[in-house]
């Protein structure tokens, strides 16, 4: 199966029990073992041919200029955790079925867990560092859904807020990180990276990179000093824990750590920072996990403490280092998730997770207690079991350590003995001791489904232990080649002969049971003595940012507009500037064109519009006349200046604009009021003269310049009618060489469309509405509102303006015109007839829904797009050809036409949706219906008169 | 003619900007809808001034001769931005008519009480939630 196959699995898994969860619980959750399974199936296909060495790769150019490829590569890396990631999906899978309840909702839970591991899966699948990263968040979102499913739990919330904080800080470190490290390789494949490994390490760039990536390592993996959000994720429902904390999630980093361990390890660097951090953690995760009551909290910092031995060993930088880390990562998931299921186990079955409240389930749970007790011993470290063999292996390592030998070989024998004491401790505190009388409900074993899959993880646990070699060698094997870049064999035995780290094991274990035996004296003084509460340091950390961005905020913005707008107008005058007294403009010698009457005419009246409508902006109607003027003038203006298409867009949307604010004023004050002082006043016109000059001084400039760089446009005219079959060059830039800019557009033209009808819809409800239903419009109303002349002008006006439409529209990809333009002449057309006839006669004649000729036309020109990848060409590829029908004369038809076709339908649309729901909310406010046409409105007439 | 371009772009940019400095959403919206003259005007003109060469190819449009016409770019530029220009318009109409319907004025200016945050929770805060969901 294509790697690209098994890293999509998941995510089509994702989808199905959002689809299938009304058949079931059951049928969700066979959908998304199936898929698990399949992909699983799909990636163990691949274990021979990994083992003689090959790497598996599937090469998908995505962004291939900034290097963002979608490669994937299975190689023995890969392949032991992808075994994990889905083998343990899969237990976890059948696990939670069974764990969670009938009110929990199941398919959503589903949903999130395939999401999270098919991010896991293209993190360890990914050959490109950029495409790993954008897994790598993934994971850090996906996870925050997960550990808040309990969204009704305070603690889920919180918990899972302050993971996706701290995990997503460090991935957005570790993007930095990558980034210089893909820059000194000079590639952003893995591949391309692991081969430079000299330029890497003799760069000076690489310890900000080695630093940087290691911070998204160690928050992901929970190292310390960012081990604290691994505990309080533990609110999430245990498969998750299960699964994200013991299996997949905080390995992760490890991952990373071992994926990049070609080229970062072996400097001095690399050993002390990963080092050392991986034993502080590990000796600091076992100590508290010794005091923990929550059975969940005590299995979260040994998890803490046993990431930390790995990384400690990652960090050694030796190849018998990174062997032991590899089959201790195996080891640990297979006994931390047993053991996770089995505090799911007892937490359902005896109602508490607290250490406290149990005991002597050893007669009550049998089964429970068989798997919980192998599998904690193996998290001891006791032979036969796996545990001891990796255990063993890393105490080894230390006695090897070049530098500070006798500090590594103490403090990891401390860390391994207060390991064995928390697990003799789950073991003696949970099972043994006498049976009592007041758990939460009475324990006993659960179902077959629940310890399934603990149960089957506990039998590798022994298996792994007693036949190391044959079980899990030639995973050790593949994954170290893979890791270290040299092909390696590993001798895995339970017995080594008598070495140092037998000894130090022996001491760990005898000092492990004389702590449990002294740990009731151990636990008062622990809870006496005074520590720091990681969480009240973060939410304080969190308090304090808080304030300061609101303190920040509130100064900034004082909920003024003007003096919001007034400081972005001056702050661009001071850029612009800037720019100008900093560069080196052209020279200002293109030849001026001469000035001739009229449009020095059109000049004045835009001036005089101008100075007009900021006088009398107070006495709105006349502003909005005034304004239109200036409106007119612009389009005059781009018609005297070679622009058709320009002028006659900019002339019908001027109608519609006018109309639109008519809307609104029905409803809006008249009138402006004096407001504001002179002072305040001659400042705003200060800086608006300062904007205005600027302005004008930089037209005038570029102007009077010519074209720095040679212009584009020589390529569109001339390619114009070969390449587009137009003659009219604008239209065919728009349906055609920028065809994909015009789509966006107009789809955002339907949206804002959509997004005044859902306003709309909103106003006609709740308060707003009562408003409107006794709205008292302040000037009375023409009794006349249909006037016969007009009506009767609008209507046989209406066919010829359609016709008009029609001829625009059809000659636009030769002449000026096009769907625009036509769109607009149409909607004009129309909203005629709503404002001679009324709103209630003209609505009746509507038989098709604005919002469907949005949709319509968004439709029309995307399949017009996408007709041109059936002939194998991109996306808005036009074709064009010649056709002749009788008595007409011989005549182009373009693909482009359809697409202008989407324009033209959207357009309509949208404007006609607009004015539509502006005159619904004078419709709300009791305007009264007519019932015909050209009806006499006696209502205010008939008020006047009862006065 | 640059110079009476330049001084009605000019002209038009200064009434835009003394406009949406007014406290009314009336007269905001009035100085938007001047400031979209004034860059659809400025976008244009960056083509330069041509007169009586529009972009309409003349003949077979086989050969062309591209000094015979204006810069058609800035045009599909500005002929889109007019339009999704009027819909912005029209949002923004919507709103100021909505928050007039909803709060009876049409002041543009934020109300007090609209800003004023909720009292942030303080650790202790947060420590007491938690014992008492615990």
């Amino acid at each position: 199966m294509s790697p690209v196959l098994i890293a999509m699995l998941p995510f089509i898994g994702a989808l199905l029990p959002g689809l299938l969860i009304r058949s079931g619980r059951d049928v969700a959750a066979t959908a998304c073992g199936t898929t698990t399974f399949l992909a699983l199936l799909g990636l163990v296909l691949h274990t021979p041919a990994i083992l003689n060495g090959e790497v598996i790769t599937a090469h998908i150019e995505w962004l291939p200029l900034i290097q963002l490829n979608a490669n994937f590569r299975i190689d023995g890396l890969s392949l032991l955790f992808g075994i994990l990631i889905l083998g343990i999906g899969l237990l976890i899978i059948i696990f939670a079925r069974f764990y969670l309840s009938r009110q929990d909702p199941i398919g959503k839970f589903y949903t999130y867990l395939m999401l999270f591991q098919g991010a896991m899966m293209g993190i360890v699948l990914s050959d490109n560092i950029l495409l790993l990263l954008i897994f790598w968040e993934l994971t850090s979102l996906s996870s925050f859904l997960l550990i808040g499913y309990w969204r009704h739990l305070p603690a889920g919330r919180q918990g899972a807020r302050m993971a996706l904080t701290v995990t997503g800080m460090g991935g957005l470190a570790m993007i930095a990180g990558m980034l210089i490290l893909g820059n000194i390789a000079g590639s952003y494949d893995i591949s391309g990276i692991l081969q430079a490994k000299e330029a890497i390490q003799a760069s000076p760039y690489y310890l900000p990179a080695l630093i940087l990536i290691l911070i998204g390592a160690f928050t992901k993996s929970a190292q310390f000093p960012f081990h604290f959000w691994l505990p309080h994720a533990m609110a999430a429902p245990t498969p998750v824990s299960a699964y994200l904390h013991s299996a997949t999630m905080v390995k992760a980093g490890l991952f990373l750590m071992a994926r990049l361990w070609p080229v970062l390890s072996g400097t001095p660097e690399w050993f002390w920072i990963v080092s050392v951090t991986g034993l502080i953690t590990m000796l600091v995760g076992a100590f508290i996990a010794l005091f923990k009551d929550d059975l969940k909290a005590v299995l979260a910092f040994s998890t803490v403490s046993h990431l930390g031995l790995v990384t400690m060993l990652l960090g050694f930088g030796t190849e018998a280092a990174a062997i032991a880390a590899m089959f201790h990562i195996i080891n640990h998931a297979t006994f931390k998730a047993a053991l996770f299921m089995t505090a799911g186990i007892i937490d359902h079955e005896a109602g508490t997770r607290s250490i406290a409240r149990l005991g002597g389930l050893r007669k009550l749970m049998p089964i429970t207690f068989a798997i919980g007790t192998i599998a904690a011993l193996s998290m001891a470290g006791i032979p036969p079991l796996n545990g001891f063999i990796s255990k063993e292996m890393m105490l080894y390592e230390t006695t090897h350590v070049e530098h500070a030998r006798q500090a590594f070989m103490v403090i990891a024998t401390i860390a391994a003995l207060f390991s064995v004491g928390y697990s003799f401790r789950l073991i003696f505190q949970v099972f043994f001791g006498p049976v009592r009388n007041d758990y939460p409900h009475k324990p006993h074993d659960p179902g077959f489904g629940m310890w399934f899959g603990p149960g089957l993880l506990v039998v590798l646990v022994i298996l792994i232990g007693l036949f190391p070699n044959t079980m899990a060698g030639w995973l050790v094997d593949a994954s170290a080649t893979a890791t270290t870049g040299v092909a390696q064999h590993a001798h895995l035995s339970l017995w080594h002969g008598m070495n140092a780290a037998v000894i130090m094991s022996i001491i760990a274990t005898i000092g492990g049971a004389m702590l449990v035996i002294q740990h009731r004296p151990l636990l008062a003084a622990w809870n006496a003595a005074p520590r720091p509460e990681a969480k009240s340091i973060f939410d304080a950390a969190v308090l304090f940012l808080v304030r300061g961005a609101r303190a920040i905020t509130d100064n900034l913005n004082t909920g003024s507009m003007p003096r919001a707008l007034a400081a972005f107008t001056l702050a661009t005058i001071f850029c612009g500037a800037l720019a100008w007294f900093s560069g080196h403009p052209g020279p200002a010698d293109r030849p001026m064109l001469p000035i001739y009457p009229v449009p020095f005419i059109n000049w004045l009246l835009i001036l005089t519009a101008t100075a007009c409508m900021v006088t009398f902006h107070r006495i709105r109607v006349l502003a909005l006349i005034l304004i239109s003027i200036v409106g007119l003038m612009t389009s005059a203006f781009f018609a005297y200046f070679s622009a058709p298409d320009l002028a006659l867009t900019q002339a019908s949307v001027e109608v519609v604009t006018v109309v639109l604010l008519l809307l609104a004023l029905n409803f809006l004050p008249k009138r402006t009021a004096v407001e504001t002082p002179v002072v305040r006043r001659s400042w705003d016109a200060f800086i608006a003269t300062l904007g205005g000059v600027a302005f004008g001084a930089l037209t005038y400039v570029i102007l009077r310049g010519d074209f720095t760089l040679p212009s584009i446009s020589g390529y569109m005219l001339e390619n114009s009618y070969k390449g587009g079959g137009g003659t009219n060059v604008v239209n065919v830039i728009l349906v055609d060489f920028r065809g994909y800019d015009t789509f966006g557009e107009i789809t955002v033209l339907g949206i804002a469309a959509l997004a005044i009808f859902a306003l709309t819809q909103t106003l006609l409800q709740g308060n707003s509405s009562k408003r409107l239903r006794n709205w008292k419009h302040t000037q009375s109303r023409a009794g006349d509102r249909h006037p016969l002349m007009l009506v009767i002008i609008t209507r046989v006006l209406l066919p010829i303006s359609l016709v008009v439409g029609l001829y625009i529209f059809l000659r636009g990809h030769n002449l000026p015109g096009g769907g625009f333009v036509a769109g607009l002449v149409v909607s004009i057309a129309l909203v005629m007839q709503y404002m001679a006839s009324g709103y209630a006669w003209a609505q009746e004649r509507r038989y098709i829904p604005y919002h469907v000729l949005i949709g319509a036309g968004v439709v029309a020109a995307g399949v017009t797009g996408i007709g041109a990848w059936f002939v194998a060409k991109p996306f808005l590829t036009s074709a064009f050809g010649y056709v002749k029908l009788p008595f007409l004369e011989k005549f182009e038809l373009a693909t482009a036409m359809g697409f202008d076709l989407g324009v033209f339908l959207c357009v309509v649309g949208a404007v006609m949706l607009m004015l539509n729901s502006l005159s619904r909310i004078a419709r709300h406010a009791g305007s009264t219906v007519n019932r015909k046409p050209m009806d006499i409105d006696l209502s205010d007439e008939q008020s006047k008169g009862a006065h | 003619m640059e110079i009476l371009v330049a001084s009605a772009i000019g002209a038009m940019m200064a009434a835009a900007i003394y406009l949406i400095l007014r406290l009314r959403t009336f007269a905001v919206i009035l100085g938007m809808t001047m400031m979209t003259y004034a860059i659809n005007a400025f976008l244009f003109v960056s083509g330069r001034l041509v007169v009586n060469r529009p972009p309409i190819l003349q003949g077979s449009g086989e050969a062309v001769d591209v000094t015979m016409y204006t810069d058609p770019i800035p045009q599909a530029l500005v002929l889109t931005a007019i339009v999704i220009g009027f819909g912005m318009t029209a949002v923004v109409v919507m709103m100021s008519l909505g928050a007039f319907i909803e709060g009876g004025d049409d002041h543009i200016n934020m109300p007090q009480d609209d800003r004023e945050m909720p009292p942030l929770k303080t650790v202790e805060d947060t420590k007491k939630i938690e014992e008492e969901t615990a």
